[in-house]
């Protein structure tokens, strides 16, 4: 294979990984909800159900089939984004979840808008000032952001912001936001608490990226010929380390999946994982399972990006 | 006397084994010690029992009588986070047990054995990562829904695919070592090779690694008792205390704030002692 392609060689490689894992997760996610006890049949019918009611529901429903048949037809539904029909309403689950969906997106979109350049001027600061104070309180600020649960750093918002300070609402009610100030005052206190969660992995490992840069040689040889600590860093360090920066945004950026599930719960924000949650609730199949794969999908797409982005910027692979 | 001197001399204490903990280690371990003391002994010295209403204000700030206040119901909050201490700290453990001896013996033996079986192994777990952690246990819970071994079991699953990750690559890099290849030419057995050879040269690491699963199960634990679907009321672990708290939050309610202290003393003391470590337990092949 001539060298040029190699690279491309291994993002198909990691494409076709992802494929694989994705199946294994359809999979997993299909006969996890499977396992509900209960018949479907009998509690959307509900007790006063015949028998005969409920053995013909199955039918209709498909119900009687093999588990592994059902499972296919799933899936090949899945693919032509006929996500199925809502136990709970009787509504098609991708009307349920298209409205929801923007929502979380719009909310993940902020974040990252955020966080990145927040995080990335943290992280270099911190790889320049290597052992300073600076260093260090941005360690044990990010440490202690990692180490406590997604709730806390919510709930820690809310103390903060809404009850103390008394700028934000503590509930958010997304959508009817009219004027810019409201529009902040919707999207603040889950922007402020998930961008707080994704920005201290992400100086973590910017921090770590860069600090690996500045200890090559030719950076050191860049100090000893009298190049400033700036010049050092961005002239010389950052272009290489660009690559496992990138790396580093991906990889924190799907944090944001789990964080998103608590964050929208908390704040009661309209989104796909506020939805999930309360399907759960009312054990909603269609539904859990349908918001689950939304979940993995955009999990698992982040984790690829993360991959192909540390590929394609080695440049060992790019001769 | 004679008993404690023999015991002494043979107790591979930290200072005979080489190597020493810094302050920051230190204090981490204190505060773990703490935590584990109060999950084993707590209950017993809790003022009230935990599910009882003793109060007849709700959200009552600190006082002599209820020293960390009390809840939305009126039970004394100190009682509640010590039972609490029992379920949050002892459903992790159990878990992180489960989840690191998995990973080592399958880890261990897909590094000796190798070849087709350490890909299929490597492949299936891999994609099992591709599950966000919160998430899977969501869908667990949603299933089959919630008890204390369902827990368990659900957080074990998580991490085990990380834990073996972990414990493979680990157990890989000593595979190729000299003392390996002679052994493997003796005839041994494999599951002598992963035993004798491999696991004595990767415990270290291992046991850092098991902190770190630990950090990361107390946080899934909590994230999903706080969403309702970890320990069932009554009961509750330090997550569920935020939960069925959380309309005290305005009024700046201890009920609220101690549990999530509570949480971030645990796995913040966790953090600080695995970094801080001695390299010569986290890493023998320095």
């Amino acid at each position: 294979m001539s060298p040029s392609l190699l690279p491309w060689y291994y993002v198909g490689q990691r494409f076709a990984i992802a494929l694989l894992t994705l199946l294994i997760i359809s999979f997993t996610v299909f006969f996890a909800t499977q396992l509900l006890p209960g018949d479907v049949a009998e509690i959307l019918l509900g007790q006063a159900a015949t028998p005969e009611a409920v053995a013909g529901l199955r039918e209709a429903m498909g119900l009687n089939a093999p588990a592994l048949s059902q499972y296919a037809g799933w899936l090949a539904g899945l693919a032509h984004g006929d996500l199925g029909t809502s136990y709970a309403n009787r509504m098609e689950v991708s009307e349920l979840i298209s409205g929801r969906l923007a929502n979380s997106l719009r909310l993940a979109g902020v974040t990252t808008l955020i966080s990145v350049p927040f995080a990335l001027a943290l992280g270099i600061l911190a790889a320049m000032y290597r052992g300073s104070a600076l260093d260090r309180a941005i360690s044990i600020c990010t440490i202690s952001v990692i180490s406590v649960p997604e709730f806390m750093l919510a709930t820690l918002a809310v103390l903060v912001f809404a009850v103390w300070l008394g700028w934000l609402p503590a509930l958010s009610i997304g959508g009817n936001a009219d004027t810019l100030g409201g529009l902040l005052k919707t999207y603040a206190m889950p922007v402020i608490s998930l961008a707080i969660g994704v920005s201290a992995q992400m100086v973590r490992m910017t921090r770590a990226a860069v600090i690996e840069t500045i200890q090559t040689p030719y950076v050191e040889m860049a100090l000893l010929k009298g190049a400033s600590r700036w010049r050092m860093v961005i002239g010389h360090a950052l272009p290489n380390a660009i690559g496992p920066i990138a790396n580093a945004i991906a990889l924190s950026l799907s944090y944001l999946v789990g964080g998103v599930i608590i964050v929208e719960t908390v704040f009661n924000y309209p989104g796909v994982a506020k939805l999930m949650v309360d399907a759960v609730a009312t054990r909603d199949l269609p539904l859990i399972q349908s918001c689950a794969m939304i979940f993995c999908v955009s999990y698992l797409s982040l984790i690829t990006l993360a991959d192909i982005v540390a590929i394609l910027s080695n440049p060992r692979l790019r001769r | 006397m004679t008993l404690t001197k023999t015991l002494a001399a043979v107790l591979p204490t930290p200072g005979r084994l080489g190597y020493r903990f810094n302050l920051a280690g230190r204090t981490g371990l204190c505060v773990i010690a703490f935590w584990a003391l109060i999950a084993v002994f707590g209950p017993l010295m809790s003022p009230y029992a935990p599910g009882e209403i003793v109060d007849w204000d709700y959200f009552s700030p600190m006082s002599g009588q209820f020293w960390l206040g009390t809840d939305y119901l009126g039970r004394d909050m100190l009682s509640r986070i010590l039972m609490g201490a029992r379920y949050t700290v002892g459903i992790s453990l159990a878990a992180v047990a489960i989840t690191v001896t998995a990973g080592v013996l399958l880890g261990m033996t897909a590094a000796v054995i190798g070849g087709w079986f350490d890909m299929v192994l490597s492949r299936l777990l891999d994609a099992l990562n591709g599950i966000p952690s919160l998430l899977f246990g969501l869908v667990v819970v949603a299933a089959v829904g919630s008890s204390i071994p369902v827990l368990v079991l659900t957080l074990a699953a998580i991490y085990i695919p990380g834990a073996y990750r972990y414990a493979r690559a680990l157990a890989v890099n000593i595979n190729t070592m000299d003392y390996v290849t002679v052994a493997r030419a003796r005839g041994e057995t494999t599951f002598y090779l992963a035993t004798r050879e491999i696991f004595p040269n990767i415990l270290g690491p291992v046991l850092a690694d098991l902190g770190v699963r630990f950090i990361f199960i107390v946080l899934v634990l909590s994230g999903l008792s706080f969403l309702g679907l970890g320990v069932q009321p009554p009961n509750a672990d330090w997550g569920g205390l935020v939960r069925e708290n959380l309309e005290g939050m305005s009024l700046g309610a201890p009920a609220v704030i101690f549990p999530s202290v509570a949480i971030a003393t645990l796995t913040i003391s966790v953090n600080m002692f695995i970094d801080n470590l001695p390299v010569k337990i986290r890493d023998r092949s320095e």
